[in-house]
């Protein structure tokens, strides 16, 4: 494998490889990309109650995005074990304002002091996995879609929608970032 | 061609019921894993660092994958392209309403985005990266969807 592969990707290399699944979606079986949707599919498969929003054949609409995201989860494990792990090269700005907030491990693909089981159960732990991971799920869910389904999906189509989606999730994102994690880290 | 298309719909269902459909999408799901892990979008502290605007370097991912993904519809669409499951390629146009779902759910899945350091892809890729964690992340996701549908009903779209 050549050595570029290991190495951290250019944002010129990898955003345009990110942007090549929405015409591989739409050309292997006419499949809009968009993650969030399996979240949907999930509880429609496994706790549909009695809850209209879940009553659908999540066969027929969702088992190949299901799968889908089966093979995100392998390669994410694959990748992680192919090849030397590095820690990621953040800008020294970030680093600066980041170790003034509390972060002192930077090793990894996100700080260990925040997300491991036994941060899980501080308070910096706790809201970011499961507070944290509670919005994704409500938001997107809301939103009807992610950062795949609106931010390129949408956008690539040029849709109102997720334009204003789009501008929520940087409303929210900076949010949290200038008035949650100062208190919290 | 262009005789019976309900016809050719509903051979390409069962067409993509086929396991060697399946396949397919758990191979380009396998490489969106790996791309995301190398494009290191899955990492908190590159979220950090793009909601800091303290590197161009989300920025430039997200705005060139919209432009390759932006390009390439405007291929197919223009060449009418078909799938490989013989479907024409057509992209469903979401609804605007009045638009409260967009702006107050997106507002708050980008508090959650901020928060966990990742959307519900990397969420996953995260998991086989080894930060197991997140699988608790995704089980609150989950519910955080549940808890939608049960208010649903109420909410403004």
């Amino acid at each position: 494998m050549a050595s570029w592969y290991f190495r951290e990707w250019p944002w010129y290399v990898a955003g345009p490889i990110i942007g090549l699944f929405v015409p591989a979606l739409l050309l292997a079986g006419n499949k809009v990309f968009g993650i969030s949707s399996n979240l949907r599919h999930l509880c429609s498969a496994i706790v549909p109650g009695k809850l209209e929003y879940f009553r659908y054949d999540w066969r027929k609409s969702g088992l190949w995005n299901l799968v889908f995201l089966s093979g995100v989860f392998i390669g994410g494990f694959i990748a992680s074990h192919w090849g030397t792990p590095h820690d990621i090269a953040i800008s020294p700005a970030t680093k600066a304002a980041l170790t003034q907030l509390g972060i002192h491990d930077f090793s990894g693909v996100a700080p260990h002091e925040i997300f491991s089981w036994h941060a899980l159960l501080t308070l910096r732990g706790f809201v970011s996995v499961v507070l944290g991971g509670f919005l994704v799920g409500f938001g997107t869910a809301y939103a009807g879609g992610c950062t795949s389904g609106h931010a390129i999906s949408g956008l690539a189509n040029f849709e109102l929608p997720s334009l204003i989606a789009v501008l929520g999730f940087f409303a929210g994102g900076l949010a949290a970032t200038y008035f949650i994690l100062p208190h919290l880290l | 061609m262009t005789t019976k298309p309900q016809i050719e719909n509903e051979g390409s269902v069962k067409a993509e019921g086929r396991p060697v459909f399946l396949l397919v999408y758990l191979l380009i799901g396998i490489a969106f894993g790996i791309v995301l892990t190398h494009a290191e979008v899955l990492s908190w502290f590159r979220i950090q660092e793009m909601f800091r605007f303290q590197s161009f370097r989300m920025y430039g991912i997200i705005g060139s994958a919209i432009a390759t993904a932006a390009l390439s519809i405007a291929i197919i669409k223009k060449s009418m392209l078909k799938s490989a499951s013989g479907e024409v390629i057509e992209i469903p146009k979401k609804t605007l309403g009045t638009g409260a779902r967009y702006a107050v759910g997106g507002t708050i899945f980008g508090l959650g985005w901020a928060l966990t350091g990742a959307c519900p892809g990397p969420l996953f890729a995260l998991i086989g990266n080894g930060v197991s964690v997140m699988a608790v992340a995704v089980l609150s996701a989950l519910i955080g969807t549940w808890v939608y549908a049960l208010l649903r009903p109420r909410l403004p779209h």
